[in-house]
């Protein structure tokens, strides 16, 4: 064993697995960050970027595979306290800041050993040298509270934050999306130092929807999809096109693309105008389509729902000929009522229709819950039992029939199919199309891209709006992947 | 504009209410304008400054404490009576109680319990234990704390001196030290805390366990103002520490506090009873005008915040 | 035997189990002499709370940080206003019971509002509205006290059927909230806020009217037990809702209600009620000091909560 200190990777995970419930996210992974290189990760929804993420932060322990910093084995013990000691730093989506302390005292939480006489003095040296180092000229007062920061300005703080070190050094820093709320030139500045800092021996993982900023800065680009790589090459050996290629399917699974429904002469069930200043397409929605919401994740499609489903009121008075009925994709914090049975669980959007004076009529609710188990074939012998004692995909049909069972002529959607197993999903699939063929409309996010092609009409989502609209036979994983990921950024 | 932040202004309304309240009363009652006047009018403040703090302490970890009235009192009945025949047995009584609030701290992190209920219950075993201690009326201040409460510093009287003092202690102990930080953290993103190594249990039980020594500092304090106790003595404190911390610009939930705006809170209201008292309201509507007093500067607060948010939008 | 199981399995059991052990114990020490006396003392005394119980369960079903704190407030002044307009007149009985359901709605009407408007935590907005409240009952009472109607004085100190008639009252107020929670949509939607307010709102509940009639009810009751309660002890004192702060909410508790909201049952109310005053009859039977009692209570609010959590977590 005599390899040079670079050859020996930082962190290194071999034929790493990872199942969350029916769902395998991970399917024997092989990934490794050497001293010195920037790695670029590009995967559409539910490749498994962020289950690879979780497992090189220690986050996610791994159903099978090994793990070793340094060269050294650490499959077993290693957590999200071993990889900061090792010096592995990560930069979330999510703010992982705490709003109402300042950017030093914010410092002083990430580094243990900031404290005693002086800390704040040294704290604050430490961040702003570093934000002098990334942003020069970022103007941000390191004395405010992060609340009254701007987004951008908050995700500088963290990206500081991340890279400033105090006793172990830092070694690899996995920036996620990074740039999703900086401009250009401040995603320039972040840029020109990830190469800095790597040419100075660290390493750095990049994941953006920016393919432009992977070709530009990583030396090696990994390709994930399906919990698998599916290519790994240097990154000039790349084209953008080339990326999106490697992305989509190796094989056409099929081509079930229906002819563009003929909507003239109809009138809208629903529609809401594009705010943002940008150039942004407006929503409609007409009677008996399947409408799909695309783009890569968190790019504004549950807000776009949750604010068409707020917009028809039903605050302070019940609406029994609501127009739309919601189905929730994270159940457990849109849509599970826990402590409740399945059957309640299932009548509650239904329930108006149920009472007379006041009262639930139990019989017609105890004969529409069986009906219901019966056509979507929810596994139970008895609706009485609690919501949680069922599997994922059924407590999601239940959420499922507690839509479908209303006389809701629009059924928005947001991403329901997460975590279901197939054979659910392809139930799921044909009755919609059925309610659909009577009538019905459904707005469908979906992060899964053989649902995307099942539509009649995609609305492709990025950064907050609406990018693109495809219609018919221009609904392909080609069009969708091309539109969810930017050339540069805005 | 640049200096005047969210927070400056968050504590600008509690400072300004109380600078106009006290014009008022000068205005009023122009004798109060001297040593004797002030050291009377604020001279209950000490206490409900010190409960105020310790209410605050627990809000930072978005907890509320319905305890407070009830514990002091309870601390200001083994005041009145252990502390001052047998001082040993009544210190281990009060470092009791300080380790009795570090546990509850960990109770309700461990089990994940609502604090409003938890400390519910405690209301009733403080206010038991109190009236066990002290079924009538009665005890005696122990002299040392009777001699610092009257105390007659040069100049400015012990009231405002003691307020001062009180304001300086915790804003060094929540906003400046490393510590504070840890606890506002708590407050404000518990997940990233606990994600950057950091034990919350062991953060909870120290800020309870510093709140009731707050707390147990305003029992003693109360006692060497009244010089004797009784067990309902200080009930109405639950409801005033909480009213002050959120006068002060405190928040509910967030990690959000004052420490100076909560003294400063603490005195308002207090000046507030003075001041109706002054303007000849009738001794009926007191109560009620300080429970306007609280809507009145919640509505002015909502008002602010929403500039704030304004602002941020653009 | 399966019945037995069945009803051990209900959350409101052990309330009961508790409460015929006091009683058990309490009659056996007193050698069964007391037996009527103390049956149906509970079941008067055990009626006030019970009232106010029930709709300070249904706000603490709509989930974590929902209380209301104007209970007592609201009490006092229904009481005193009642009698007042009713002058100890028996014709104006319908005035004065009209004169309750205004005040109980109007001042539920304003916690909403306060709630809404402000969005301040209910706890906070319940306990400024209470202290406005409070003081128009002191500014409308002026001391005086007024005796009941000779009617209603006797109505509420009789019995039917060997059964207190405020008891009965209790029962028929309880069966309308078993029926609303359990048989109604208005109960499935209290439940659903309780569950999970943004899944709630998203399968359809109308969440702020639901809030809002939960605060109003809440109020109501509390407002119509002040008119039973002035008229049962022969006159509106303005003290007399403060014992029921904490009650309310200890009831609703031990019953079994989720603290953590979603989950309601108007049996434990009765059981807990039961149990609680039992309690302090059984400690006064065999001597107790007022402290002692006090002390148990708390213990036991805390014991159920922890033991509740337990359940949970498993």
């Amino acid at each position: 064993m005599n390899q040079r200190p670079q050859d020996v990777p930082v962190i290194a995970v071999d034929g790493a697995s990872k199942s969350f419930g029916a769902v395998r996210a991970l399917d024997g992974v092989g990934f490794a960050v050497r001293p010195g290189e920037c790695v670029g990760l590009v995967g559409h929804n539910g490749a498994g970027k962020s289950t690879l993420v979780g497992i090189i932060n220690g986050g996610l322990k791994p159903d099978a595979g090994a793990i070793s910093l340094d060269g050294l084995d650490a499959t077993g013990h290693y957590s999200i306290g071993e990889a900061r000691s090792h010096g592995v730093r990560c930069v979330f989506q999510e703010l992982s800041l705490c709003p109402n302390l300042t950017v030093t005292e914010n410092t002083r939480i990430t580094h243990a050993s900031l404290k005693g006489f002086g800390w704040r003095r040294r704290a604050e040296a430490l961040i702003r040298a570093k934000l002098d180092e990334i942003f020069p000229g970022h103007g941000i007062d390191c004395r405010t509270a992060i609340s009254t920061l701007t987004i951008a300005e908050r995700q500088m703080v963290e990206i500081a934050t991340a890279f400033s070190e105090t006793d172990s050094k830092v070694k690899l820093v996995i920036l996620d999306e990074p740039t999703s709320s900086l401009d250009a030139s401040l995603a320039g500045q972040l840029l020109a130092y990830v190469r800095r800092f790597v040419s100075g021996g660290g390493a750095v993982v990049l994941i953006s929807h920016i393919l432009g900023e992977i070709l530009s800065t990583a030396d090696r680009v990994v390709v994930m999809k399906d919990g698998k790589v599916v290519g790994e090459r240097a990154a000039k050996e790349f084209s953008i096109e080339g990326l999106v290629a490697a992305m989509g399917s190796v094989v056409r699974a099929r081509d079930a693309n229906r002819p563009a429904r003929d909507v003239s002469g109809l009138a809208p069930v629903l529609e809401q105008r594009a705010h943002t200043r940008a150039e942004a397409i407006d929503f409609v929605a007409y009677p008996g389509e399947i409408i799909g919401l695309a783009g890569l994740g968190g790019h504004g499609q549950t807000r776009t729902l949750v604010s068409l489903f707020m917009g028809q009121g039903g605050d302070w008075i019940p609406r029994h000929d609501s127009k739309v009925a919601f189905v929730a994709g994270d159940r457990h914090v849109d849509g599970n009522l826990p402590l409740w049975s399945i059957l309640k669980n299932m009548t509650i959007t239904l329930l108006p229709d149920l009472t007379r004076a006041g009262l639930v009529d139990d019989r017609q609710e105890g004969a529409i819950g069986k009906s219901w188990r019966d056509r979507i074939e929810i596994r139970t012998e008895n609706l009485g039992n609690p919501i949680l004692s069922l599997s994922g995909g059924n407590q999601q049909k239940v959420l499922f029939a507690r839509a479908l069972a209303t006389r809701a002529p629009v059924v928005l959607m947001d991403d329901p199919m997460r975590g279901v197993d197939i054979g659910t999903k392809q139930e799921v699939y044909h009755m919609l199309r059925v309610e659909a063929d009577k009538g019905r409309t459904f707005v469908w996010y979906s992060t899964e891209m053989d649902e995307v092609c099942q539509c009649d009409r995609v609305y492709v989502f990025r950064e907050g709006r609406i990018v693109a609209e495809l219609r018919g036979q221009e609904v392909t994983e080609e069009r969708v992947l091309a539109a969810s990921f930017a050339e540069k950024a805005a | 504009m640049k200096w005047l932040t969210a927070e400056r202004l968050r504590l600008l309304v509690p400072a300004l209410s109380l600078v106009v309240l006290l014009a008022a009363v000068f205005y009023l009652q122009p004798r109060t304008m001297s040593y004797t006047g002030l050291n009377l009018l604020f001279n209950l403040a000490v206490p409900i400054a010190l409960a105020t703090i310790a209410q605050m302490l627990i809000m930072t970890v978005n907890d509320l404490d319905l305890s407070m009235g009830t514990f002091v009192s309870f601390v200001a009945c083994v005041t009145a009576t252990f502390l001052q025949t047998d001082p040993l047995t009544g210190a281990l009584i009060l470092v009791g109680c300080i380790a009795v609030y570090a546990g509850l701290g960990v109770i309700i992190h461990l089990r994940n319990l609502p604090s409003i209920v938890v400390t519910l219950g405690m209301s009733f075993v403080w206010s038991g234990l109190a009236v066990l201690l002290l079924p009538a009326p009665g005890g005696v201040a122990p002299d040392w704390i009777r001699w610092l409460m009257t105390s007659k510093p040069p100049l400015v009287p012990m009231a405002i001196v003691a307020s001062v003092l009180i304001a300086v202690i915790a804003h060094f102990l929540v906003m400046r030290s490393a510590f504070g930080v840890v606890i506002r953290g708590v407050g404000g993103n518990e997940r990233s805390v606990a994600r950057a190594g950091w034990s919350v249990v062991r953060a909870r039980a120290a800020t309870y366990a510093l709140a009731g020594f707050f707390a147990v500092l305003s029992g003693i304090c109360l006692v060497g103002l009244t010089t004797s106790a009784d067990a309902n003595i200080a009930l109405r404190y639950t409801l005033l520490s909480i009213a002050g911390v959120i006068l002060g610009g405190g928040e509910f939930v967030g990690g959000r506090v004052s420490p100076i705006g909560a003294v400063i809170g603490a005195l308002t209201l207090t000046l507030a009873a003075s001041f109706l008292s002054f303007l000849k309201i009738p001794p009926d509507w007191q109560i009620g005008a300080q429970g306007a007093i609280l809507i009145i500067v919640l509505a002015l607060r909502l008002i602010l915040n929403r500039r704030e948010s304004v602002e941020k939008a653009k | 035997m399966n019945l037995v199981v069945r009803l051990l399995a209900k959350p409101w059991i052990w309330a009961f189990v508790a409460a015929f052990g006091v009683w058990l114990a309490t009659i056996l020490f007193t050698g069964g002499a007391s037996t009527l006396g103390l049956s149906q003392a509970a079941l008067t005394f055990a009626a006030f709370s019970i009232i106010v119980g029930l709709g300070q369960m249904f706000v603490i079903t709509l989930g974590p940080g929902n209380v209301d704190l104007s209970i007592p407030a609201t009490m006092t002044l229904a009481g005193t206003v009642a009698l007042k307009v009713m002058d100890t007149n028996n014709d104006l009985i319908v005035a004065g019971i009209a004169a309750t359901l205004a005040i109980g709605i109007a001042i539920g009407i304003a916690n909403y509002g306060l709630i809404k408007l402000l969005r301040i935590p209910p706890i906070i907005a319940t306990l400024s509205s209470s202290f406005i409240v409070q003081s128009t009952a002191i500014w409308y009472n002026r001391g005086i006290r007024i005796k009941p109607p000779a009617y209603l004085a006797e109505f509420s100190t009789a019995s039917t059927l060997g059964i207190p008639n405020v008891a009965i009252v209790a029962l028929v107020i309880s069966i309308v909230a078993w029926v609303l929670l359990e048989k109604g949509i208005y109960g499935r939607w209290v439940s659903a806020i309780g569950q999970n307010m943004r899944a709630a709102r998203l399968a359809g509940v109308p969440v702020d009217g639901v809030r809002f009639a939960t605060y109003v009810f809440c109020a109501v009751l509390a407002a119509l037990c002040g008119f039973l309660l002035s008229c049962f002890s022969g006159g509106a004192a303005l003290n007399m809702g403060a014992e029921y702060l904490l009650t309310s909410i200890a009831v609703v508790i031990i019953g079994g209600t989720a603290v953590a909201g979603g989950f309601a049952n108007v049996p434990g109310i009765w059981g807990a009620s039961l149990f609680l005053f039992l309690v302090v009859s059984m400690l006064n039977t065999y001597g107790a000091s007022a402290g002692v009692r006090l002390l148990l209570t708390g213990l036991i609010i805390i014991a159920v909560i922890i033991a509740a959590s337990r359940k949970q977590t498993v």
